[in-house]
């Protein structure tokens, strides 16, 4: 497993492997943002959350027909599936390493660029806890999604339309904790509801990602 | 322990191929699956690896004493051979990749890029990955293509010491692999009865 992870993490930073697509993507979504929508100050103050936590779900989007799609093509996935690897470890590897190469650096990156969006002063600390808690589930998520539709050719579109409607609640309540945090009104009751969807997902979402590849690699 | 396969029946995409298919592999022998294109050689090899499942029929011994090696590699065009060969060795925790390497002539080429190789030297390397396995049984789906007289020479040779060691090899393959021991069966008379495809087999 960890050999797994090395080596999805080390083809990552490699030429062509990806990283820094997501944060690339996040980067120009929150840098056009204000040109868009004009030089209010206090209007972007408003929307700066929700805005950063939506340019954090796009990015992840982005990357995710990779997490199998490559080793589909290649035969190693047949392989993996042969080897002394339990296909629920295999899966939550996967979906570890895309958070490693995808949502850790928006996480970190998120405090900095939400200066461009004038995100009010205690809003930096919440945005970066909730993504924190939240791009995992937006990892594990889109890992089945991607077990879903591993094979299909140009299947990135379809697992993004299934995709999407799960990713709504991660969005609401992430979103809601930096809003809330910004503001400074009190962030618990949407911090727990994160948390739940998060460790939820992480608990339930591999077993039916490896049933969905089992019968996928059929 | 026997590699044995009785009365199985094997579907591609829920459409019967073959029916009633029985063999059984000892230890230190090696079979050799003929028969046209189309014959359903490879669903076969699939379900002896469990990577389907048999539609009736079983499959004993298999599991996880299975070394796959299908039509593509699974190699990793960005890491080297040795990384790639390692990564491998890992995954089925074991060490010491020398002796594959020796075994199919790769160590002048352990720092290359796999994406930089030739057709017949992903091939060898693909093949060296079964030897990484420690598995004692190999499931190979036409081990030699691309591969040059020479290579198919080394490839027989490294099957003949895997059988040596008490292991035993299933492959699929339509030329001759100067492995005169091994038995060969033709799959040709078990071709399965024309019939309506099982549709959502996967649900069911």
């Amino acid at each position: 497993m960890i050999a797994l992870l090395t080596r999805d993490l080390r083809l990552a930073v490699r030429a062509g492997g990806g990283f820094g697509l997501g944060l690339a993507f996040f980067l120009i979504v929150t840098v056009l943002v204000p040109f868009a929508v004009g030089p209010q100050t206090d209007l972007l103050t408003q929307i700066a959350p929700g805005v950063l936590w939506i340019g954090a779900l796009l990015a992840c989007l982005l990357s995710l027909d990779r997490i199998f799609a490559l080793d589909w093509e290649d035969g190693s996935l047949d392989l993996l599936a042969t080897a002394p690897l339990p296909m629920e470890g295999i899966v939550s590897v996967k979906a570890l390493a895309h958070w490693i190469t995808t949502g850790l650096p928006l996480v970190l990156a998120a405090p900095l660029l939400g200066v461009l969006l004038n995100l009010a002063g205690p809003g930096y600390l919440w945005l970066f806890v909730s993504l924190a808690l939240g791009t995992p589930a937006l990892s594990v998520i889109g890992t089945f999604g991607a077990a879903l539709t591993v094979g299909l050719k140009r299947g990135g579109l379809l697992m993004s339309l299934l995709v999407l409607p799960l990713y709504v609640p991660t969005l609401i309540f992430g979103a809601e904790v930096a809003r809330r945090g910004a503001e400074g009104l009190a962030v618990q009751t949407p911090l727990l509801m994160l948390a739940g969807i998060s460790f939820g997902v992480a608990a339930l979402l591999p077993f039916a990602s490896a049933a969905v590849l089992r019968i996928n690699l059929r | 322990m026997e590699l044995t396969a009785s009365n199985l029946m094997v579907a591609r995409g829920g459409v019967p191929v073959l029916e009633g298919v029985s063999f059984a592999l000892a230890p230190g022998r090696a079979l050799v699956l003929r028969g046209p294109n189309g014959a359903g050689k490879t669903t076969l090899l699939r379900t002896v690896a469990g990577l389907q499942p048999a539609m009736q029929g079983e499959v004993r011994g298999a599991g996880e004493r299975i070394a796959y090696a299908g039509h593509v590699d699974g190699l990793k065009t960005m890491l080297s051979v040795s990384e790639n060969l390692d990564f491998w060795a890992r995954v089925f925790g074991r060490s010491g990749i020398d002796a594959a390497l020796s075994a199919f002539n790769l160590v002048a080429l352990q720092d290359r890029l796999a994406g930089t190789l030739s057709a017949g030297q992903k091939r060898r390397l693909g093949l060296a990955r079964l030897m990484v396995t420690g598995r004692p049984v190999w499931v190979l789906d036409e081990p030699t293509v691309s591969l040059d007289a020479d290579s198919v020479a080394l490839f027989a040779g490294a099957v003949r010491a895997h059988l040596g060691q008490g292991g035993s090899a299933l492959m699929a393959t339509h030329i001759d692999l100067g492995i005169p021991e091994a038995d060969v069966f033709d799959v040709a008379p078990y071709r399965a009865k024309p019939r309506a495809a099982v549709q959502d087999e996967a649900f069911l």
